[in-house]
């Protein structure tokens, strides 16, 4: 399964809705594709929600880290919502978990932003 | 005891690095290991596939990637190799270091290491081969890295 990507606007946040794998390939190049224009079109509150994200590769995890730090570079957040099991245990072992601002509710998530 | 091996020649496309991870995956699964194994197994046999197709042979239509499962009494063993010039292992940098945290690439042989209980990689001139081993359920031998 390829991945899919939808945005849509809470209260000045872009929500980020996300399904699939995040691979070499295609799911990264979605990815980075969505942030970039998001930043481009000055949407510089992210939060990408992962909770259909079955899977993630190495290739993934470096995406996700470009995305924090692009966003960061442009004076922008990005944080990331409702981890499934598996990508919250690959951001452990990557020590990348504590690096991401991670939210398990979406309401929460939005209010973390600054206004 | 009894063993299984099959292998496989693949071409150096992205496309062997989905076949190589979904084949693993059924492997491991008929070799009897728990859903978290199999997906341990095969994210490492995706990340090995990866640096096969893209950092040993770049992508060269001319070269060859092979892997080969074996399943002993103990052991799933995966081999796979490439024909580029030669993985330095030694100069692979710590992606758990502060200073390398925040990189885009790097983490694929740490993965393996963390998923797999044996990761060996034996660079030469005409590639690299890189073995790795799953010991089978219940099998009380140490997980120990073997020297490379």
């Amino acid at each position: 399964m390829t991945m899919k990507s939808s945005t849509r606007q809470v209260d000045g946040v872009t929500i980020v809705d996300l399904s699939g794998r995040i691979t070499l390939g295609e799911g990264s190049i979605v990815l980075r594709e969505t942030v970039r224009d998001l930043l481009s079109k000055g949407q510089k509150k992210i939060l990408l929600n992962l909770g259909e994200v079955n899977y993630i590769d190495s290739s993934g995890i470096g995406e996700l880290v470009s995305a924090f730090t692009t966003a960061k570079n442009q004076g922008g957040e990005l944080k990331l919502l409702n981890l499934t099991k598996k990508v919250h245990d690959l951001l452990q072992i990557t020590k990348l978990y504590t690096v991401f601002d991670v939210k398990d509710d979406e309401a929460a998530g939005i209010k973390s932003f600054s206004k | 005891m009894s063993a299984d091996r099959v292998s496989y020649t693949l071409d150096s496309t992205l496309e062997t690095v989905n076949n190589a991870e979904e084949t693993a995956g059924r492997m491991a699964a008929e070799a009897g290991f728990d859903d978290e194994e199999i997906m341990q197994i095969s994210m490492a046999v995706r990340e090995a596939a990866v640096n096969a197709v893209l950092h040993g042979n770049a992508y060269d239509p001319s070269k060859k990637v092979t892997l080969a499962f074996e399943r002993t009494a103990d052991d799933f063993v995966i081999v796979i190799r490439d024909q580029g010039k030669g993985l330095d292992a030694s100069r692979i940098p710590d992606p758990l270091a502060p200073d390398n945290l925040m990189k885009t690439s790097g983490r694929g042989i740490f993965l393996i290491r963390s998923f797999m209980d044996v990761v060996e990689i034996h660079p030469s001139k005409t590639g690299t081969e890189l073995r790795m081993i799953k010991h089978v359920h219940g099998n009380p031998a140490d997980s120990k890295e073997a020297p490379q």
